[in-house]
């Protein structure tokens, strides 16, 4: 396999006050590698967006990293000074968030912010950047880029302003892009001309993705690999084929019954009872075995260790 | 429905900045506020050139006249020409204004966004700082040190800007303090901008409003501050004309009763001036409150 793009070796990372530490990722570990897509799936509070942004070294004040690495080509950026850390963001590390009516600057144009980052990283000048501003608008799809970079945000529509996030992620060039959410917020026809979207430039790229869902459906479109998180852990991680044929986790099973399909014979569908324990409350044992249909004595016991039961599948669960 | 954007038209988007500024024209009486604001800075600053006479000219046969051809607004105790003399005092008035509200806004900015941008230790030192400043009695305290300085227009200014920029840090400061977990601001950061540029490119423009507005109505207030001050023998000293020292010399009961234009322009002025201030304030704010 050639050198992972990046490398998360057992990251902790908590919210810490005065009183107490509460670990809301806890000890993960994944490699992404070379063009490949990893999907990060997992409920709500599951710890998803705070392993994004232990990634990028952009957690909350209030949060911290407690212990391991992050890698990226094997330079750890864990405790990077931030202006090293800040050369990395956006130009060989970008990320795109849920919210695109929101994340850019209401009284910046479109142009603007597209061309910052091009300057800033790239060293070129400004006419040079409004030219490669206006190649990116037209790949993410606007017809008319130099009106478009003229425009002010809230003249676009929440589809148009994700692609032009996508635009000013791409603008540099990354290796690996981090898409949080990055359809969740929009309508179901903009999402699928999104997800197109980024799939078209990964091809024309040799780019990695982590992609941060809860939707399974875009898993199954998007990745090659898949880590499933509960409660701050890895559950499962296998390639996606295996994820959706063989689900071994409950949990995973659990979330796949609860998600829609076009075909199969599934009539109803079945929701997970409970919802996830919130950090700090966890039980002794199994996390998920509260929620559990199949739990026994033994998950509530001991807490499982993830373990590779078939060669690439590792699964955290008593039972597999 | 004539704002409608048909997706195919070509005019460039009207930019927040024109929709607020045709807002602040519909503002009729901030409109006008402006131009008797941009009048009275041009008087002020041609006055060597216009002014039909010399400001320092006495003639004591023909003190307290009343307003005549060649002395519009009459004559003060002195024989001085009193249009002259209000014209030389706007200098200083708008001077003092003007110039202590720019660098009042340049350190209430620069603390403020400090404070609100970095938090924590940085805020805490220097939000105090401006609470020990704020608890100063500020008009007593201009008196002590312009009474150990000496007052001219320099000190006057100085002082001004050492008193006043605590009102604008603190209010931006808020202002930073909400925009700042914005998701733009993530974002910015997501693309490896440095704090400096997040700060003074992507927070400050959606901050600065309220600022701008405080600044305007603060100009208001300096010149009003001026003038107390000189009324009090304590401002720009005579034979230098203020508005401020125009009606201190015109107190005495003789002045008041004979020639009570003397008082009276002066004083006009000044409620001119901050009175156009106030409304241009209002003007602003409502041009920037697109609720």
């Amino acid at each position: 396999m050639p050198e992972a793009i990046l490398e998360v070796k057992s990251l902790r990372t908590v919210f810490k006050d005065k009183h107490k530490e509460l670990t809301v990722v806890d000890g993960i570990d994944f490699e992404i590698g070379p063009n490949e897509v990893v999907a990060l799936v997992g409920e709500s509070g599951c710890g998803k967006s705070m392993t994004s942004l232990s990634i990028m070294q952009l957690l909350p004040r209030s949060a911290e990293i407690a212990e391991g690495e992050v890698r990226y080509r094997g330079r750890n950026l864990v405790g990077m000074k931030n202006k090293e850390m800040a050369k990395l963001r956006g130009r060989h590390i970008s990320m795109i968030f849920q919210e695109p009516m929101t994340s850019l600057n209401p009284v910046l144009t479109i142009g603007m912010q597209l061309t910052e980052s091009i300057i800033r990283h790239l060293g070129v000048s400004k006419v040079e950047a409004d030219t490669r501003a206006d190649e990116w608008l037209k790949r993410v799809g606007f017809p008319e880029p130099a009106r478009i970079r003229r425009e002010f945000p809230h003249r676009l529509s929440g589809g148009m302003r994700q692609r032009v996030m996508l635009a000013m992620a791409m603008s540099c060039r990354p290796d690996l892009l981090i898409a949080d959410e990055p359809t969740t917020a929009l309508d179901v026809t903009i999402q699928a001309q999104v997800l197109d979207l980024i799939r078209e430039l990964l091809k024309e790229s040799d780019m990695s993705v982590l992609f941060i869902t809860h939707d399974l459906g875009v898993v199954a479109e998007m990745a090659t690999r898949v880590i499933v998180m509960y409660a701050g852990q890895i559950v499962e991680t296998t390639d996606v084929r295996s994820l959706f044929q063989k689900p071994m986790h409950p949990y995973t099973k659990g979330l796949l019954n609860s998600t829609p399909r076009m075909k199969g014979d599934i009539e109803k569908l079945i929701p997970i009872a409970g919802s996830v324990p919130p950090a700090g409350m966890y039980p002794p044992g199994c996390r998920f075995a509260d929620r559990c249909p199949l739990a026994e004595a033994v998950c509530r016991a001991e807490a499982p260790q993830l373990r590779e039961v078939v060669p690439g599948h590792r699964v955290r669960c008593h039972l597999a | 429905m004539n704002v409608a954007v048909s997706p195919n038209n070509n005019t460039v988007a009207r930019k927040p900045k024109n929709r607020a500024w045709e807002r602040f024209k519909a503002n009729r009486m901030a409109f006008i506020s402006m131009f008797i604001l941009i009048g009275l800075v041009l008087v002020a600053v041609l006055a060597p050139w216009i002014a039909p006479h010399d400001p320092a000219e006495q003639d004591l046969l023909n003190k307290l006249k009343p307003p005549s051809a060649d002395h519009w607004f009459g004559t003060d105790d002195l024989g001085r020409d009193l249009l002259t003399r209000v014209m030389y005092g706007a200098r200083v008035s708008l001077a003092v204004a003007i110039f202590s509200v720019i660098f009042n806004l340049l350190i209430g900015i620069t603390v403020g966004s400090l404070a609100g941008y970095y938090g924590g230790k940085t805020d805490s030192i220097l939000m105090r700082f401006v609470d020990i400043m704020l608890a100063f009695p500020q008009f007593f305290l201009l008196i002590t040190v312009v009474t150990l300085l000496r007052p001219n227009l320099f000190n006057i200014i100085v002082v001004f800007v050492l008193f006043g920029w605590m009102g604008k840090s603190r209010l931006l400061r808020g202002q930073i303090l909400s925009l700042k977990n914005r998701e733009f601001v993530d974002a910015a950061r997501t693309i490896g901008m440095s704090d400096f540029r997040i700060i003074f490119r992507h927070i400050l423009p959606n901050a600065i409003a309220p600022v701008i507005i405080s600044a305007t109505l603060q100009m208001g207030s300096m010149i009003l501050t001026e003038s107390s001050l000189s009324f009090l023998g304590l401002g720009i000293q005579p034979p230098q004309a203020s508005w401020g020292n125009l009606l201190q010399s015109a107190q005495s009961l003789t002045i008041m009763t004979k020639a009570p234009w003397v008082p009276f322009i002066p004083g006009f002025m000044i409620f001119l001036t901050i009175m156009c201030f106030n409304f241009i304030g209002d003007g602003l704010r409502n041009a920037f409150d697109s609720k």
